[in-house]
């Protein structure tokens, strides 16, 4: 694995037009254009075909059983993502915000995680969230409006989904600060904490403040910036002139573009950047080249602003397909294993709708718990004064 | 600074009247003023090539360019923040924010320069920025799609604040905040959004900073505004039946609150009942208590009554119905203001 001096040395410069002669503005601008292709910078360990190839950084040793396991991971959260998306289309769930395609970023950094990690969500991570040990059954209920997120944030070392773009980035910047000030960080039992958000999101300010709080306390933070090409209608040159990765150069800690589709890449740089945030030598920034297979939600229609040749192109580099050619092709998996993956997936989506279409409807006096740690008698008022209200329909008057 | 001159509102398109929805009517509305104004420009996330989530800023990209409507980078610091740096520039930004749970990052821009600058500059400085903030819940949306955060602004001197209940007022409104010198709050009631009346473009709209009786009525006031305007329109309806005869007022400027409408009505009928989806404590509905209380003191048949939003984050969407005060909240405040 890389060593932390590698990224004291000046990378190479991102911007190859404005040492030529005399470029135009628009020149060096296009240059650096953020979106254009994963670029030789992309950290890859197995192609879209299956084929596993070296890197001189990052190298990942892994066994056939684990191999199966990422599979199965990505496999199954395909499958209750595609089934919480048809629970919508048949008015079960009010939204859904879909990860389809972004399985591979999602399982390899969630598998990188120690139970006793930390790890912060945007709103699209059922995939890291997975790996938590959060079940979908767990996830639906905020999208069906019946809760505003199921878990417990603190014993799963999962944090509540958030939907304020950039927000949780100083939150966990603040976690992460706690993880050193506790003395938790600086061996091989170090702790660290990995928040995801989007590249839309790195226009927020929030997203800026963290990476300075991060870098100055040493904070042992992993910046997972999902880049999946779009935030909403708006392709990720409207956000960054240059790859998002390089951003963290700014700051003072090291960025790495990985292929996001492919889940053995992502494992290894989110191990390698875990490791380095346990021994002390946070932040880092990983930005998972990735795409968004889906609209940014059921509200949405991705059709009014981008072309179908662009998802044709991004379906060829499928996460879960070149997992499957590369297990069939060694003779990692037969038949019965793929057969059987399948058949844990129908399981798990008739889990996810029997418990979807069953939740119970919170009691209107749900609304008033827990507005405050000290309870406030004003507010209790209020609460008897509505449920007083309430009662009074109950001889059927209106 | 001069501000850069536009014709008025008097300059009615010359369309004959139309069945139109407020999204169209907002969106009838930044057309005319781009088209009567080359400076007036519209920034915000996903408002150009998608035409914003809501659609209300459909098809002006394409006609009028990706430098009067801007497609910004996800921050809304940075609209509030280069809005005002642009109107000093004289332009006449009209910002959108994509739901009013996300204005926040933009607050400190709102509160600290857009609202003071004017001021501080003993008024070399103006800023004639429109900030559009789809408001209110009733559509079933996740967190942070469903608040009610104008007593934030109206509590800040130097914002103006309106709210727009229907599509013809939502239409001129919007035309006359554009117009206006100062920096303006323009909240849009979502749920409302596919409602439909019919523009007619040749009657003039009232002064914006105005409020409207929008029911004649004897037996009890109610003030409201936005979203509920509607809904209390139902209540007033409804109590018909029951031999109730209500006035509703639509507020429609939140600052400055044009209460002389109030006043007058509350005098008639003694009774006052103010409605809004926003929880009460420190909010717009107290502060409109606490006026009529003062003109109306020897008026007054009951105190003044509040059905609003709890004092509560708003809640998942299968209790809003619970949270978001409807026709019998509405009435059994009447009901409450009658008993007393
Ligand atoms: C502060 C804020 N502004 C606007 C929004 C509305 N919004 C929700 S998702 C989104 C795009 C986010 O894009 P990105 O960060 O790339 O994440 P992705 O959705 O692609 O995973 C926007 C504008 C929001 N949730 N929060
Ligand atoms: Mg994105």
């Amino acid at each position: 694995m890389s060593s932390p001096e590698r990224w004291s040395q000046p990378q190479p410069s991102g911007a190859p037009a404005a040492t030529a002669a005399q470029p135009t503005a628009e020149q060096v601008i296009a240059g650096l254009r953020a979106t254009s292709e994963g670029g030789p910078e992309l950290v890859q360990l197995l192609t879209p075909e299956g084929e596993r190839v070296d890197h001189p950084d990052f190298h990942l040793d892994i066994t056939p059983e684990e191999l199966r396991g990422l599979y199965r991971d990505m496999v199954l959260v395909r499958r209750a993502d595609r089934e919480a998306n048809a629970l919508q289309r048949q008015g079960q769930l009010g939204l859904w915000v879909p990860l389809l395609g972004q399985e591979a970023a999602q399982i390899g950094a969630g598998r990188a995680l120690r139970p006793t990690d930390m790890a912060f969500p945007s709103y699209r991570e059922h995939g890291v969230a997975w790996c938590r040990g959060v079940h979908p059954n767990e996830i639906v209920g905020m999208f069906r409006g019946v809760d505003h997120g199921a878990w417990d944030p603190v014993e799963r070392r999962f944090h509540p989904y958030t939907i304020v773009i950039g927000n949780q980035c100083l939150n966990a910047a603040g976690y992460a600060m706690g993880q050193r000030f506790d003395g938790k960080v600086g061996d091989d039992n170090g702790e660290a904490t990995m928040v995801f958000f989007g590249d839309g999101a790195t226009s927020q300010g929030d997203v800026h403040e963290a990476f300075v709080w991060a870098a100055v306390y040493d904070a042992p933070l992993v910046f997972f910036c999902q880049n999946n090409q779009w935030a909403i209608s708006e392709p990720t040159e409207r956000q960054s002139r240059l790859p998002l990765y390089q951003r963290a150069r700014g700051y003072g800690f090291p960025g790495i573009r990985v292929d996001g589709n492919d889940v053995l890449a992502t494992l290894a740089v989110a191990r390698w950047a875990l490791e380095e945030c346990r021994h002390g030598n946070g932040p880092v920034l990983i930005e998972a080249f990735t795409y968004r297979m889906d609209s940014h939600t059921t509200s949405d229609d991705a059709t009014r602003y981008r072309l179908s040749t662009e998802v044709e192109e991004w379906k060829l580099k499928d996460p879960i397909e070149r997992v499957k050619a590369h297990l069939s092709r060694n003779g990692f998996a037969d038949h019965d294993f793929f057969d059987g993956v399948e058949a844990e997936a129908d399981e798990l989506a008739a889990v996810l709708r029997e418990h979807c279409v069953n939740l119970p409807e919170p009691p209107p006096g749900r609304m008033f718990d827990n507005v405050y740690a000290e309870p406030s008698p004003a507010l209790r008022a209020q609460q008897d004064e509505y449920e007083t209200y309430l009662a009074g329909f109950a001889g059927g008057e209106h | 600074m001069a501000a850069p001159t536009m014709d008025r509102s008097t300059d009615t398109p010359s369309a004959a009247p139309q069945k139109i929805t407020m999204i169209k009517g907002l969106n009838q509305a930044l057309r005319a003023t781009m088209e009567a104004d080359p400076k007036v420009i519209v920034m915000g996330e996903d408002v150009g090539k998608l035409g914003g989530v809501f659609r209300v800023t459909d098809g002006l990209q394409k006609d009028f360019g990706e430098q009067r409507v801007l497609d910004t980078p996800l921050s809304e610091s940075g609209i509030i923040g280069t809005a005002i740096g642009l109107a000093i520039r004289g332009y006449r930004p009209v910002c959108e924010i994509q739901f009013d749970g996300f204005i926040f990052p933009g607050f400190d821009q709102i509160v600290s320069q857009l609202a003071k600058l004017h001021y501080r500059t003993q008024g070399r400085i103006k800023l004639p920025i429109v900030v559009r903030v789809p408001f209110g819940g009733g559509i079933g949306a996740v967190e942070h799609h469903s608040e009610s955060p104008e007593s934030y602004f109206a509590h800040t001197a130097g914002l103006k604040v309106v709210a727009c209940s229907n599509p013809v007022d939502a239409h001129w409104m919007l035309r006359q905040a554009i117009e206006c010198d100062d920096p303006v709050l323009f909240f849009e009631p979502k749920r409302r959004y596919h409602e439909k009346a019919e523009l007619d473009p040749s009657i003039a709209p009232q002064p914006l900073f105005s409020s409207r009786v929008v029911r004649k009525g004897s037996t009890a006031t109610i003030a409201t505004y936005g979203p509920m305007v509607k809904t209390s329109l139902d209540a007033a309806t409804a109590g018909a039946e029951d031999g109730l005869d209500l006035e509703v007022i639509d507020l429609r400027s939140l600052s400055p609150l044009d209460l002389a409408p109030v006043y007058e009505s509350v005098r008639r009928t003694g009774r006052l009942i103010v409605v809004s989806e926003a929880p009460s404590e420190a909010s717009i509905t107290g502060e409109i208590a606490a006026k009529v209380q003062q003109e109306c003191f020897y008026s007054l048949e009951a105190p003044v009554l509040r059905v609003t939003g709890f004092d509560t984050p708003y809640p998942p969407a299968k209790l809003e119905e619970n949270f978001l005060p409807d026709l019998d909240r509405v009435l059994a405040a009447v009901d409450r203001s009658l008993a007393w």
